[in-house]
């Protein structure tokens, strides 16, 4: 408990002080949003098992529902902000059904639900109400400095939902479902309510997150904030690091998106041939992430 | 237009059969997602069009050649990877992210070694002018997409149902551990079908060029939806099943294009949805799921 706050704590101070130091705060607010995207992949794969391949649509009902706060009902942006994240949790309950496929089904329709979002916004019938496909200008609300200081807060909220998940009661009766339901449900754990609990609590954490994205980069496309990568790299950067675990997706973060930051904008495709292999490697020799080398060796990682 | 429509969407269900099926085979017996399905039928695409481009060989000429190097690639390709990924905790969900990463490398070195520019094959390769079916005329091209397509779909068939080899493999799928016991060379069975599987997607990557438009290494993403598709309406797992998938979406994505056309990029992804909620087994599915 005590380790998991510390690194916790050292992860907000860091990402809440190094713009005073460092200049370039885009690359920071995105480590803070993979950061958050990462964490909440986690409570949803890392403790029920379910695998999200269609998280972005969070992360984009998220930045629309900020969007249309803004655009239409003419909204501070804090309070867009809660149109933001209730907006993701309303598609998350839209969306609980999925909750009945297993494995491969439910990662397929996930994917499936979010295109068929970004095809919705997109579409140029709804141009009046989305903008469609010519995207969306925030230049209004622009702020960056509170936006990240906002962007922050929420990662410090996820984290703290991370820190009570590995010490309570109900984060071990979420593993529980994770490793068999059946058993789980004999034990007297409501597994139903247990992995919809979780499902938007991950949903909320992105929506929150696309939120702020809006809110700090003010114009963007449909395409931008509904891309799959966001999806991909927030569970390969959980996985690298370590599911079910707090530092585990730090260090994913850090260590993958420090070296797409390094080589991936100048070079994409060397980036996404290592990128694979990496994944490819990590599935066949490291299942349980780098946080399992730190375990063999006998450190306790939170 | 509404005959129009329904014909065309059976001479593209039976492309999209053909798309699915390798998946699906691939699924049925050794119970992994191949995520790099995409991407193998984007290789086919692009060996069909340098074959064309360097060699001037037509594309039904190169669709043997293209089958027999994916069968080949294949082969020890399964013996690389799979034995391990079925030995994990959990084979099926393991393998969607290995699969992920494989693609990765192969759109990467697609991308590095062809560009990010689009390429297409003129249609007239495959015949010239428009073929006349129940007083309807359609692109040569595409009729006979569709009965190469036919013709893969009933080699499968006597592929499963009437050889020794289709026997065994029907009982790997079946059950794994039982066909081991009954002295059934698992991983020998295994690896053609995996062959066999990659295969049959390169041999649809073939005519990709002229049921789909043009071809680029990052297609390989829109083709997983399609496919995935395909075969959940028609059953995971159950490889003739993929036919009546085919076919429905087909009608289905062509009844669309003609009377909604602005929303027609939306079926797949409703339709794969739908089916999975209600008949989360596929039209065909027996067997319930369990937990």
């Amino acid at each position: 408990m005590r380790s998991a706050l510390v690194t916790v704590a050292v992860v907000v101070a860091a990402a809440a002080l190094l713009p005073l130091a460092y200049a370039n705060q885009l690359l920071l607010f995105n480590f803070v949003v993979f950061l958050t995207l990462a964490q909440g992949v986690n409570i949803i794969y890392g403790f029920t098992g379910y695998l999200p391949f269609g998280y972005v649509g969070f992360f984009g009902a998220g930045a629309y529902g900020f969007s249309l706060a803004v655009m239409h009902l003419h909204l501070a942006p804090l309070p867009a902000l809660a149109c933001a994240a209730a907006a993701a949790v309303l598609l998350g309950l839209l969306l609980t059904p999925l909750l009945r496929l297993s494995g491969a089904y439910f990662a397929i329709a996930n994917l499936a639900a979010s295109q068929a979002m970004l095809q919705i916004v997109s579409n140029p019938n709804l141009t009046d109400i989305t903008k469609g496909p010519y995207g969306v200008s925030l230049s209004g609300v622009f702020s960056p400095n509170l936006s990240y200081g906002v962007a922050v807060a929420i990662l410090a909220a996820t984290l703290a939902v991370m820190v009570f998940l590995r010490h309570s009661r109900f984060g071990l009766a979420l593993q529980a479902i994770r490793e068999d339901p059946v058993t789980a449900g004999m034990a007297g754990i409501d597994v139903v309510r247990g992995r919809t609990v979780a499902w938007l609590l991950s949903a909320l954490v992105a929506g929150s997150i696309g939120g702020v994205f809006a809110w700090y980069v003010s114009v963007f496309y449909p395409e931008t904030v509904f891309s799959p990568e966001f999806s991909i790299f927030a569970i390969v950067f959980a996985l690298f690091g370590g599911i079910a675990t707090i530092t585990g997706p730090i260090l994913g973060v850090l260590i993958l998106y420090g070296i797409y930051n390094a080589i991936g904008i100048s070079a994409p495709q060397y980036f996404q041939l290592i990128y694979g292999m990496l994944i490819m490697g990590l599935v066949l020799f490291l299942p349980n992430g780098i946080v399992s080398l730190f375990k063999r060796w006998g450190f306790d990682v939170p | 237009m509404l005959a129009y429509a329904l014909l065309a969407g059976v001479i593209f269900g039976l492309y999209f059969s053909l798309v699915g099926m390798g998946l699906n085979l691939v699924f049925g017996v050794m119970r992994i997602v191949n995520l790099a399905h995409g991407d193998v039928l984007m290789l086919g695409a692009f060996a069909a069009f340098w074959l064309f481009n360097l060699l001037g060989l037509p594309p039904l000429a190169a669709a043997p050649i293209v089958f027999v190097v994916a069968v080949a690639i294949g082969w020890p390709l399964y013996f690389l990877f799979v034995p391990r990924l079925l030995r994990a905790r959990d084979p099926e969900m393991l393998s969607i992210i290995f699969f992920f990463g494989l693609s990765q490398v192969v759109v990467a070195l697609a991308t590095i070694a062809f560009g990010t520019n689009e390429r297409s094959i003129p249609g007239r390769v495959l015949g010239s002018g428009p073929v006349h079916i129940l007083g309807q005329s359609y692109p040569a091209a595409w009729v006979v997409s569709g009965a190469v397509s036919a013709a893969a779909v009933v080699l499968v068939t006597l592929y499963l149902y009437r050889t020794r080899l289709g026997t065994t493999t029907r009982a790997v799928m079946v059950h794994r551990e039982e066909a081991l016991a009954t002295g059934i060379d698992v991983h020998r069975v295994s690896a053609i079908a995996f062959g066999v599987g990659l295969g049959l997607a390169a041999v649809a990557g073939v005519f990709a060029p002229f049921m789909m438009g043009s071809v680029r290494p990052a297609m390989g993403a829109d083709i997983n939806i399609t496919s995935f598709t395909v075969i959940v309406i028609g059953s995971l797992g159950n490889p003739l099943g993929t036919v009546l998938g085919g076919i429905v979406y087909g009608i289905a994505l062509m009844v669309m294009q003609s009377y909604f056309s602005s929303w027609a990029n939306l079926l797949p992804y409703l339709l794969l949805i739908g089916i999975l909620l209600i008949r989360p087994t596929g039209l065909l599915g027996r067997t319930l799921r369990h937990a």
